[in-house]
């Protein structure tokens, strides 16, 4: 339960008030999935969940991990204020990845909402190292405006890719944007997949996840093919404070990425 | 082009699968081939809405100019969907721009034309609807998604 120090090595603006700082952990050999989360400690301040953005250049003495936080309260604010050297406090990694395993031989339709797209990054890095071992691959991006494009460069760089298809979509645009506006769900339906033998992985707001859901299943999507990235408000990660709980699971321990037929009632209820 | 070339480029385009053979007639009849070049508007918020648009190629961005922000696009429509649902409904009048984002080819249909037929032919007219209702639908309901700015900053 107690924090181990770690410092920031680097830290990038991926968009406005975001940003991805590269975690010196000063350990060598703790196994991350992509989807995981830590609990990062602003000292003095307070922790907060944070999921894992990605892996940096690990060496031999000290392994990398990446964090993209948007600085909206007090300890997202200080944490993205940390410059290379700072300290911050790190638990983790904790929860249920998304499901690599179960994504083999299928076609994968990723389905990300502005900042959602950060958790889905280390399950894309994931894909892409292994292309073989996956169909179809398709990343469906939405956001607010074309200045809150997360990773930019590196989505230009996939797209250059001939084994990956990307559709980025905004909600408003300026006449400059020559890309597609409209709400993300609006691409499912012309997405390149294979309903009977996809996988969909979905991360961003929640209402934009229970509609994102409803083109899944009006495009064939099975139930229990859709996996999600819950959000809630963690404190001690490891199901014992019950801060997290949602409905009869704990999202710290049974999530962040949970299966829809196995939370497909409790998305509705507004209480929880 | 001849009649029979834009009854099978209607009946290909995906709005109006499944067209019944004597609906397609009456509607091809009305119906006319065109093409816009990148920036050019296929119509402009405030002039008669008489015409409706099968894209068959291109990107169109629909928009709306605010005081102060300029024009703003709220939806792009591309290839195999529809422009334009004004022609439905009185008064006829556009309500926002609609400009090429590339070369645009399409079906033009003549609204005054088309709603005529409607009239005079029920069944043509609830097929329509039938057709341009779900967009509507669809319009209202992403639009609401888009003010609800789900990926604004909590407060």
């Amino acid at each position: 339960m107690l924090p181990r120090v770690a410092r920031v090595r680097r830290r990038r603006r991926d968009g406005p008030q975001v940003w991805t700082l590269d975690i010196e952990t000063g350990e060598t050999d703790t196994a991350t999935l992509p989807g995981q989360f830590n609990m990062l400690t602003a000292f003095g301040i307070g922790e907060v969940p944070i999921s894992l953005s990605g892996l940096g250049e690990s060496s031999a003495a000290s392994q990398r991990l990446l964090h993209t936080v948007r600085a909206v309260g007090p300890v997202s604010a200080a944490l993205a204020r940390l410059g290379p050297g700072d300290a911050l406090g790190l638990r983790g990694p904790f929860g249920v990845g998304w499901p690599m395993a179960a994504a083999a031989g299928r076609d994968v339709v990723i389905v990300a909402g502005g900042l959602g797209l950060a958790p889905l990054r280390p399950a894309l890095h994931h894909l892409l190292a292994d292309r073989g071992r996956y169909g179809n691959v398709t990343l469906l991006y939405g956001t607010r405006s074309p200045d809150d494009i997360l990773f930019r460069r590196e989505l230009e760089a996939w797209r250059r890719r001939l084994d990956i298809d990307i559709e980025v979509t905004v909600d408003h645009a300026r006449s400059g944007w020559h890309g597609h506006v409209g709400v993300v769900t609006t691409l499912v339906a012309h997405a390149s997949f294979d309903p009977q033998n996809a996988i969909a992985l979905v991360c961003g707001p929640e209402v934009m996840m229970r509609f994102t859901i409803n083109a899944l299943r009006d495009a064939g999507l099975t139930d229990d093919t859709i996996y999600l990235s819950v959000e809630r408000n963690m404190k001690c990660a490891v199901g014992l404070c019950g801060h997290c709980q949602y409905g009869p699971t704990l999202v710290c321990r049974d999530g962040p990425v949970m299966r829809y037929d196995r939370v497909r009632g409790l998305l509705a209820l507004k209480e929880i | 082009m001849a009649i029979e070339g834009l009854e099978r480029i209607v009946r290909a385009h995906p709005f109006f699968a499944g067209l019944d053979d004597s609906f397609c007639k009456l509607i091809c009849g009305c119906a006319k081939n065109v093409r816009f070049d990148a920036g050019q508007y296929l119509f402009r918020e405030g002039d008669a809405a008489d015409a409706f648009f099968l894209l068959r190629h291109g990107r169109v961005a629909l928009e709306v100019s605010a005081p102060g922000r300029g024009s703003v696009t709220f939806q792009t429509v591309r290839e195999g969907e529809i422009v334009g649902v004004s022609w439905l409904i009185p008064p006829y009048r556009w309500t926002y721009d609609a400009k090429a984002l590339d070369l645009v080819r399409a079906i033009a249909m003549d609204a005054t034309c088309l709603r005529q037929k409607c009239e005079a032919d029920h069944h043509l007219g609830y097929d329509m609807m039938k057709r341009f209702v779900p967009v509507l639908v669809e319009r209202l309901h992403t639009t609401r998604l888009q003010l609800l700015d789900v990926y604004g900053t909590p407060a």
